[in-house]
């Protein structure tokens, strides 16, 4: 037999281990979401029911703030609730509330009943929003930058270990920034 | 103190492993037997001493010891003991201490046992000692388990809920004892390769091994597809994740390799074939352990991802596979065999499954890696999903299925396909049957499905056609033909065994996989959803606290025709100390199929999302598994006892000699 054919499999896994090392280079943690870094989406939201203002693209120019996705239905979002409330009570950052998919009412009552940790809400009750944002369930939380556009997204409840080792560190490095 | 202990034993065991690697090695090249046969105490040694680390790792998650890093990481006082104990194996570094302890205690084994060959065994385990000794210091310099963590923390941060089940007790061990056992098989062809000796006795040496490692495989992957069934709770049990191709890939080859192993043992033929599905099938082992621990795929079973180590394990692999490789292109051109090969044959059927096995272990592999490639080529990413794998893998497995009742008929050497395909008309019909029942009940979707199901009948009905035939039951009736079959060559036994369950899973798969129906609904108590021909009523809700965990459970009472058969409950978990949610459904399982109940985040308007699946079959899948990895023990016991047969046992006949 031709002794190239021998030679084949070595050849071939040289070429693997090529792409491996390659592989190895990149950070696999980096999930990819196309909005990172754009601008967030054009929306002007009205109050939940019993609340005077909206929310509006405009509203999150001028600082760093987090937006975050929530709802009366879902379960995660009062897991994650008491470290917003804790997060607004020390004024660590301004946060901007969406009522994703909520019947007329249900946001207000829910909180009045857990407690108010967001600047301002905005009412989604179709979703529309939602969809723009990319959002796949409850709650989601995007930071972003004094020119309101997105620079972090973290989906599913933050816990203080989250936050402590996630999202504080984006917000101080954009807090450095210019 | 103990796990300082347990640090120094480690360090210990890879000092033996050193030596294992190169006594024998200088011993056999020298001639020098004492030498050479130093590796058996070593080896011996090594797995005393890892087995003691181990101890003291298990020691220090059982006592909840929270000065120890590892234990802070993967426990919480609260866990149940039982957890606790599997911890040590649900995260990297201890996996990592079950890797090569599992690889010590198969060198101790081949080890302790008598050869026919002493230098071949000698050889081997001074490559297993040398295997060994890379992962070791792997473990030691890369993932060490018994690393100290100050200031102690009050508790622990919990394993991770998906792995608190009974399902991982077993499953990452047996999966694990299936790579590791390749192990042997690749320190055997790299010892044929050195010593240019790889002949029948070979063969024989290198079977029982092969088989071992590929039923534990078998049971690993089982297991762990039935516990991606039950605990996932998305109704399915394989998803061609990276993760679940990379334990599919070495047992592909390892399929084909105890098939071509046979023919070597039988006829000393497809020598240089043989030894590269060995080569490539711990190969694919490592690449399995790298893709999961290196970060380059991610996956939900990614728990180690941590590019320093896989730089390590990328060094090892180079060292492993491409120097194995090396070896093979210098000196399998040198194996050469006399034995002819005629195309009709049992040997030429087994070829026929070869290149099917290894084109689909190729097929799953580009499917798996294309990704990876893809990204670095382009920079862009994509997935590859179900589709690809369904239709590349399938197709393959068909053309298989077709022939296996007919190859299994074949006589060594040389054969007449006629014979073997007239006898298979029963075999035929039913086919044909079940094709034409399948697709008069599901006309008109899967049309291919209804194929398959033709197929898995066709060989079902040949690997009983074929026993039938061996023990002439028609000539010397059922309990005669019982006597017959028990004195069947074990190999042959075994093979159809396995044969009979590949057919069952194949079954199991169309109906868990296509042929199943599924409904979602917002549910209240009292409401009701159908699938399957089964009215399921939401009785009740209620919440309960378990010891580290928050729970809801759904109570369903499960109607048919108006008839409350059984309750079945649905569980919600929520681990707070990890913020994850865990979903335990509600199976009923039978042999004409399960009915698999989950629920999920409730919506105060319309109540909680309810989804029902019925799933025809898909305990056929477990049960096809538990016979195909049944069929390998068989295959690989001894010979029974010479009293009732003719042929000497070579060790018999050297004594007399």
């Amino acid at each position: 037999m031709n002794r190239l054919v021998f030679i084949l499999p070595l050849t071939a896994f040289v070429a693997l281990l090529a792409y491996f090392s390659i592989g190895l280079q990149r950070d696999p943690s980096a999930i990819p979401s196309v909005l990172i870094d754009k601008p967030a989406p054009q929306f002007d939201l009205p109050a939940i029911e019993g609340r005077a203002t909206g929310l509006s693209t405009e509203d999150l120019k001028g600082d760093v703030s987090l937006v975050n996705f929530f709802g009366s239905w879902c379960v995660s979002c009062r897991i994650e609730h008491p470290l917003l409330m804790q997060l607004s009570q020390a004024g660590e950052i301004p946060i901007y509330g969406i009522d994703w998919k909520d019947p007329p009412g249900a946001g207000t009552a829910w909180l009045e009943r857990h407690g108010d940790p967001y600047t301002k809400v905005g009412d989604d009750a179709d979703g529309r929003v939602a969809i723009d944002f990319g959002i796949t369930g409850a709650p989601e939380t995007f930071i972003i930058d004094r020119n309101a556009r997105i620079r972090y997204k973290y989906a599913g409840p933050i816990t203080p270990q989250i936050w402590e080792e996630n999202l504080a560190p984006v917000i101080q490095q954009l807090r450095n920034e210019e | 103190m103990i796990p300082e202990l347990g640090q120094f034993v480690l360090i210990l065991a890879l000092m033996m492993a050193c030596l294992q690697a190169l006594l024998p090695m200088v011993g056999a090249a020298r001639g020098d037997a004492a030498v050479a046969g130093a590796a058996r105490p070593l080896a011996i040694a090594q797995f005393i001493l890892i087995a003691l680390a181990f101890v003291a790792l298990s020691w220090a998650h059982a006592q909840s010891d929270f000065s120890v890093a590892n234990v802070v990481a993967n426990s919480h006082s609260a866990k149940p003991f039982v957890y606790k104990l599997t911890g040590v194996w649900g995260n990297h570094e201890g996996s990592m201490l079950l890797w090569v302890l599992i690889l010590a205690g198969f060198g101790g084994v081949l080890a302790s046992g008598a050869s026919e060959d002493k230098l071949l065994q000698a050889r081997t385990l001074g490559i297993q000692g040398a295997v060994a000794a890379a992962f070791l210091a792997f473990v030691i310099f890369t993932s060490n388990p018994f690393a100290r963590i100050f200031p102690a923390p009050a508790d622990g941060m919990d394993l991770n809920p998906l792995l608190q089940d009974p399902g991982l007790i077993i499953h990452p061990p047996f999966l694990y004892l299936g790579y590791v056992g390749f192990s042997i098989v690749f320190a055997f062809a790299v010892a044929g390769l050195i010593s240019g000796k790889v002949d029948q006795a070979w063969a024989r040496a290198v079977r029982p091994w092969a088989l071992a490692a590929w039923v534990f495989l078998t049971i690993g992957i089982t297991l762990g597809s039935w516990w991606a069934y039950y605990e996932l709770g998305w109704g399915g049990f394989w998803a061609w994740d990276p993760v679940e191709n990379a334990s599919f890939m070495p047992w592909l080859a390892g399929t084909a390799f105890i098939h071509s192993v046979r023919v070597l043992e039988k006829r000393g033929a497809l020598k240089v074939w043989t030894i590269l599905l060995a080569i490539s099938a711990f190969s694919l082992s490592l690449i399995g352990t790298f893709l999961v621990r290196s970060g380059i795929l991610t996956s939900v079973h990614a728990f180690a991802v941590d590019p320093e180590r896989g730089v390590f394990i990328l060094a090892i692999l180079s060292l492993v596979i491409g120097g194995s490789l090396l070896l093979f292109a210098l000196r399998a051109p040198l194996l050469t065999s006399k034995a002819g090969f005629a195309p009709v044959s049992r040997e030429g059927a087994i070829l026929a499954n070869n290149i099917l096995m290894s084109v689909s272990c190729i097929t799953v592999f580009v499917g798996t890696f294309y990704p990876l490639f893809y990204e670095i080529v382009s920079g862009g990413k994509l997935s590859v999903g179900a589709p690809y794998f369904n239709a590349t893998f399938l197709p393959l497995m068909g053309i298989l299925f077709f022939i296996i009742a007919p190859a299994a008929m074949l006589a060594w050497k040389r054969d007449t396909i006629r014979p073997a395909l007239m006898r298979l008309w029963p075999a035929a019909l039913v086919a044909v049957f079940l094709l034409t029942l399948a697709l008069f009940l599901t006309w008109p979707k899967h049309v291919a499905a209804a194929f398959g199901a033709g197929l898995a009948g066709w060989t079902m009905v040949g690997v009983i056609i074929d026993l039938a035939r061996r023990t002439s039951v028609r000539a010397s009736g059922l309990s005669g033909a019982f006597k017959k079959l028990v004195d069947l060559p074990r190999p042959y036994l075994g093979m159809s065994a396995a044969h009979f369950g590949i057919a069952i899973v194949a079954i199991g798969v169309l109906g868990a996989g296509v042929w199943r129906t599924e409904e979602i609904l917002f549910m209240k108590p009292g409401e009701t959803i159908s699938v399957g021909g089964y009215d399921i009523v939401l009785n009740q809700i209620t919440e309960r606290e378990g010891p580290n965990f928050l729970s809801e459970t759904a109570r369903f009472d499960v109607n048919k025709d108006g008839e409350i058969l059984r309750m079945l409950d649905a569980e919600r978990r929520y681990y707070p100390v990890r913020g994850m949610q865990t979903t335990e459904a509600g199976i009923w399982t039978s042999l004409r199929g399960d009915l698999y109940l989950t629920i999920g985040a409730p919506n105060e308007d319309a109540g909680h999302a309810v989804r029902a699946w019925y799933n025809p079959f898909a305990v056929w899948l477990w049960i096809g598994g538990g016979l195909i990895a049944f069929g390998g023990v068989i295959a690989a016991l001894p010979r029974p006892a010479p009293s009732s047969r003719r042929q000497e046992r070579p060790e018999l006949a050297k004594a007399h000699g």
